[in-house]
């Protein structure tokens, strides 16, 4: 009998709770979702900048996109701050293509 | 005897050959600066038959003959007069310690511009007289200037009023060292960069005399016998490293810090390349 009661209120609770978790589960989710890929992109673009660094060749606009992409995630704008967190990394990636590039490049362009 | 060639020694045979006609390894690549600077000046001559060597120096005014009235008309009343003088007192006015810019230099500093940037044997680098500038203040316990700022550009404004004329003489010592400064510097130049994918030489040898928007592009041989310049664009003195830091953020390249290792060694490169040729500086460019 004890139990019967106890449970009772738990199971209305649940019960309760399933409408507000079928509303609120569709929308948190794919928010926590849409953080975790920005701030993967975010690490990407930002190990490929500093490669880009290393190899003493950064470009302005890589910095501008990686500026972009925080400023749009500190709003809480995630679609944007991954847009712009993927454009920064393919900047990067570019720049260290060049830099690799020209190591043996640059010769074509000499006057000789 | 019978020699019979197997297919193996067919294939020794043949790489054999090979070995032989090939140049070994980085033969190619070996720097040969003389050959350089001379290919460098044919290549500019022939491209401006009607421009004077010695005109070179006075970057797109050479090329265009509206805009060297025009500059004659400047030089009347040159842009870069005010600096000319700030930098003449500010290299006579004595350090905290009583000594001054003409202890550090050659000849108390008069009339040496044509010899930098110069290779340091015993540092193993290139040193330009920015660095050697900001080394004398340091060595006497003044703060380095900005290398980007008006007090460098008046400074080296009035040292290179006192070389006018003379030839640029730039040396590279017997030392692997410097050749590997020097070939540091080319790779620099002709290397691209930044997202607009230039390198210097693509504006100023594949482009001089033609306009990137309402600029009328200069021409890479003589380029730093000028330094420093008034701009009108920019409004203001412009030492080298500005000119080399702006090139690179005009380009969307990071770039580097001035007196970097790298712009050091693109200075001896693109004097090198300009020996013979007068310094001109300071100057004045639109």
């Amino acid at each position: 009998m004890t139990m019967t009661k106890t449970r009772a209120p738990m199971r209305m609770s649940i019960f309760s709770l399933i409408p507000l978790l079928l509303i609120a589960g569709p929308a948190s989710a794919p928010a926590a979702g849409a953080e975790a890929d920005f701030r993967a992109a975010y690490a990407a673009a930002e190990a490929a900048e500093q490669e880009a660094g290393h190899l003493r060749n950064q470009w302005t606009v890589t910095a501008s996109a990686l500026a972009d992409a925080k400023k749009a995630a500190d709003k809480g704008d995630f679609d944007q701050a991954l847009a712009s967190a993927k454009e920064a990394e393919a900047l990067a990636k570019a720049s260290i293509f060049q830099a690799t590039s020209e190591k043996e490049a640059w010769k074509a362009l000499e006057i000789r | 005897m019978v020699l019979v060639l197997t297919p193996l020694r067919l294939a020794l045979a043949a790489l054999g050959a090979l070995a032989l006609s090939v140049p070994p390894a980085g033969a190619a690549d070996t720097p040969d600066p003389a050959a350089d600077a001379k290919a460098f000046r044919n290549y500019f001559v022939r491209k401006f038959p009607n421009v004077k060597l010695e005109e070179f120096v006075n970057g797109p005014y050479a090329l265009n003959q509206d805009m060297h009235r025009q500059w004659e008309e400047k030089e009347q009343f040159p842009p870069y007069e005010f600096s000319l003088e700030m930098g003449k007192e500010m290299f006579a006015m004595p350090f905290g310690n009583g000594k001054g810019y003409a202890d550090c230099f050659p000849n108390q500093g008069i009339g040496i511009r044509q010899n930098y940037p110069y290779f340091d044997n015993k540092e193993g680098k290139v040193v330009t007289l920015e660095l050697a500038l900001n080394r004398c203040r340091e060595a006497n316990g003044e703060p380095a200037l900005s290398y980007v700022e008006d007090e460098m550009a008046a400074l080296t404004a009035y040292m290179a009023f006192t070389s006018r004329g003379k030839p640029f003489d730039i040396r590279i010592p017997d030392d692997p060292r410097a050749l590997e400064a020097y070939q540091n510097g080319k790779r620099y130049f002709y290397a691209r960069r930044g997202q607009l994918n230039f390198s210097c030489a693509t504006c100023h040898v594949q482009n001089p005399g033609e306009r990137m928007r309402a600029e009328v592009l200069a021409p890479a041989l003589g380029i730093l016998n000028a330094m420093p310049i008034y701009r009108s664009e920019w409004g203001g003195m412009g030492t080298i490293s500005r000119r080399f830091t702006t090139c690179n953020s005009q380009i969307r390249g990071v770039p580097l810090d001035p007196q970097d290792e790298e712009y050091r060694d693109l200075e001896y490169y693109l004097s090198y390349v300009s020996n013979g040729l007068p310094i001109s500086g300071p100057g004045a460019r639109p």
